[in-house]
């Protein structure tokens, strides 16, 4: 296997594991404040369907994103009024909303399917920094999504660590009394942290309609919602974390591709496991160690706040 | 007291009524039909067609009857499944795979040996299909009875799994050689086929459903196990403390729970496909979780929602037919879901007549 093959793959990695990226993201913030969102999936079918469907009708990708963002932020409202203000079962109302999603995107991609893309998110050299060998190819030729989400990582760890809101939605995910008694809002905290989470898995779901095969095809998320909530526990709910496990999982499903690609002589449906495989092995080992430091997961997570049981 | 509302107001019960339940599931699904058809009239179709279209291929006839009743074996049988984990708070929602995998167990038989007599093969591809669905479910029931790994996230990601895996088979090592390369796998012999009532699609599988409703609610209410693996979905300390080994509950629970939706997967290969596909199923799996959640975890109530959601199921592949896909299902059954879900919160409530009027 040559360099330049070694590099494209990497690069392809990183464009696969982008929608994970966003989607995780989006997850990290909902469990940080307290709620476990499992729509992710469902949210990203919509996102994908309506950044294609916009992105298509106006010829302008960056519309097809904002309206993908807006409708999913729009979706997780449903979750967040049955986990914050009916106090309903988290697990429940999350796989719900994968399931509504799943449906709706079907029905509103129907006239959609084998339609050819009029705008995607196209590569960007950066002038000077694209020209590094082996790095630029890989970091720097990338489309302008790719860009964002590395800069959103950053601003995430900077929101959560190092400014006061940051501190509270924390705070709202490990001892929300403890917020409530200082007079901030809970519920407003953690229903803005679940509609964020929804807009970005939204960005995740239009960016594999929009540029990692643009195109509508039914359920074409396939499962990736459900490795982004996987992702959060691999990263200890941190955003760095995130990033890395997010291009690692984007890294083996690119993998996988090239592999076939070289005509190896393994059938391409055991490829087609491989990110799942990963994923469960991962799953568990993280778990197992997230346990032996005892920290980690938010003390609150899955548990509705009320005001009466305090 | 939490609220006012002019005369009336909301208070806080412990009171659970069957009626309540019935009544609350019912408003349910109507506002979670009605939320549907208001987005679908909002994008431009008018749902009302949509409606008469489900009503039309699932209920409104005597064939579309016998469907409604085919559809509703492999949901049923699944939602039992699901019930059983759920019982003990073991969040199993890898039914499709375990469904699939069943019907994996129960092909390998009924390709390996196609000349045994019926009552040879068919007990064979029973038992291939339960303890193919069982082993599949332990794989996320070994790490969460051991070190708690989130079996949400475990059981889905193998559902993902087993998908390839019978695409593999059937694309494969198991394809018909004279079938023109499609993937599928030969025809199942008469020995491997479970009869139908009749001249319908149903089979006699609709006999099994009831008696293992009736066998599992027996269980759950008065034996000891059914006590059991509700004290340790209610507290893991309390059932320690009782003596109740928590990690041989969740594994026996979860192969249980795996068993019979692969028993499920069994019956729609050995009874209603007679062969074995890459697509078995149109998402029974996950359906099943909103039966069992909607009937609330109660076997015999499983039976009547499943005939319900048999219903919608059938009614969507008559969408088809007026091109619509017929996974548009899923969203009316999600929208069921987040009614249901809300609702829960007057299990816990009551709206009562102000008793005294407070000055």
């Amino acid at each position: 296997m040559s360099l330049s093959y070694l590099v494209a793959v990497l690069a392809a990695g990183i464009v696969a594991g982008t929608p994970l990226l966003y989607a995780a993201l989006g997850e990290v913030i909902a469990e940080r404040s307290g709620v476990m969102n499992l729509g992710v999936e469902g949210m990203m079918l919509i996102g994908a369907v309506v950044g294609f469907s916009v992105g298509t009708t106006t010829c302008n990708q960056w519309l097809g994103l904002g309206a993908a963002m807006l409708v999913c932020g729009a979706v997780s409202l449903i979750h967040a009024v049955i986990s914050i203000g009916f106090r309903g079962n988290q697990v429940a109302s999350g796989l719900a909303l994968t399931i509504f999603g799943t449906g709706l995107s079907a029905y509103l991609g129907r006239k959609l399917v084998g339609m050819p893309p009029t705008a995607i998110f196209k590569e960007v050299k950066i002038p000077g920094l694209s020209e590094i060998p082996v790095v630029g190819r890989i970091f720097f030729q990338q489309d302008m999504m790719v860009y964002l989400s590395i800069v959103l990582v950053v601003a995430f760890w900077f929101v959560f660590y190092k400014t006061k809101a940051g501190l509270l939605i924390r705070a709202a995910g490990e001892n929300p009394s403890a917020v409530d008694a200082l007079g901030h809002n809970i519920f407003f905290i953690r229903y803005a942290c679940i509609v964020i989470g929804g807009m970005l898995a939204g960005a995740g779901g239009a960016y594999l309609s929009l540029a990692y095969s643009p195109s509508w095809v039914e359920n074409m998320s396939a499962g990736r919602g459900w490795i982004a909530v996987a992702l959060v526990i691999f990263a200890v709910w941190d955003p760095a974390r995130v990033l890395l496990g997010a291009w690692l999982f984007g890294l083996i499903t690119s993998m996988g591709l090239h592999l076939q690609a070289l005509g190896v002589m393994i059938p391409s449906n055991f490829l087609q496991m491989l990110p799942y495989v990963f994923t469960f092995v991962v799953l568990v080992v993280t778990t197992r160690e997230t346990k032996k430091r005892r920290s980690g997961t938010p003390a609150a997570l899955g548990i509705p706040y009320s005001r009466e049981d305090r | 007291m939490l609220l006012n509302l002019g005369g009336w107001q909301i208070k806080k019960t412990d009171k659970k009524s069957p009626l309540k339940t019935v009544v609350i599931s019912l408003i349910s699904i109507c506002l979670g039909l009605l939320f549907s058809g208001i987005l679908i009239s909002l994008t431009g179709s008018s749902p009302m067609s949509l409606y008469k279209e489900i009503i039309r291929s699932s209920v409104g006839s005597a064939y579309g009857f016998s469907e409604t009743l085919v559809e509703m074996i492999p949901l049923a049988l699944c939602s039992l499944g699901v019930s059983v984990a759920f019982r003990m708070k073991l969040w199993n929602i890898g039914a499709e795979g375990q469904f699939y995998m069943g019907a994996f167990g129960a092909t390998f038989f009924a390709i390996t040996f196609p000349n045994l007599p019926i009552y040879v093969l068919l007990p064979l591809m029973f038992l291939g299909g339960a303890i193919c669905g069982g082993l599949w479910a332990l794989i996320p029931a070994v790490p969460k009875a051991f070190w708690n790994v989130n079996e949400t996230i475990s059981s889905l990601l193998l559902n993902y799994i087993s998908f390839s895996w019978i695409a593999y088979l059937v694309f494969g090592p198991w394809k018909d050689p004279k079938g023109k390369n499609f993937p599928l796998t030969v025809q199942f012999s008469k020995g491997a086929t479970i009869p139908s009532i009749g001249n319908t699609r149903v089979t006699y599988t609709i006999f099994f459903v009831f008696l293992l409703a009736i066998v599992l609610f027996l269980l759950f209410k008065y034996s000891k196990w059914g006590y059991e693996i509700r004290v340790n979905g209610a507290s893991r300390n309390a059932a320690s403390y009782a003596g109740m080994s928590y990690i041989k509950n969740v594994l026996t629970v979860m192969f249980i729970s795996g068993a019979i939706s692969g028993v499920a997967g069994m019956a729609e290969v050995s009874g209603v496909l007679h062969r074995m596909q890459q697509s078995l199923s149109p998402g029974y799996g996950y359906t099943a979780i909103i039966i069992t959640l909607l009937a609330r975890l109660n076997p015999l109530s499983i039976l009547i929602v499943s005939f319900v959601m048999g219903a919608l199921t059938a009614g969507g592949f008559g969408l088809q037919t007026i091109g619509f896909p017929a996974s548009i299902v899923s969203m009316f059954q999600g929208a069921i879901l987040f009614f249901v879900l809300a609702g829960e919160i007057f299990d816990n409530y009551q709206i009562v007549r102000k008793e005294t009027t407070q000055k």
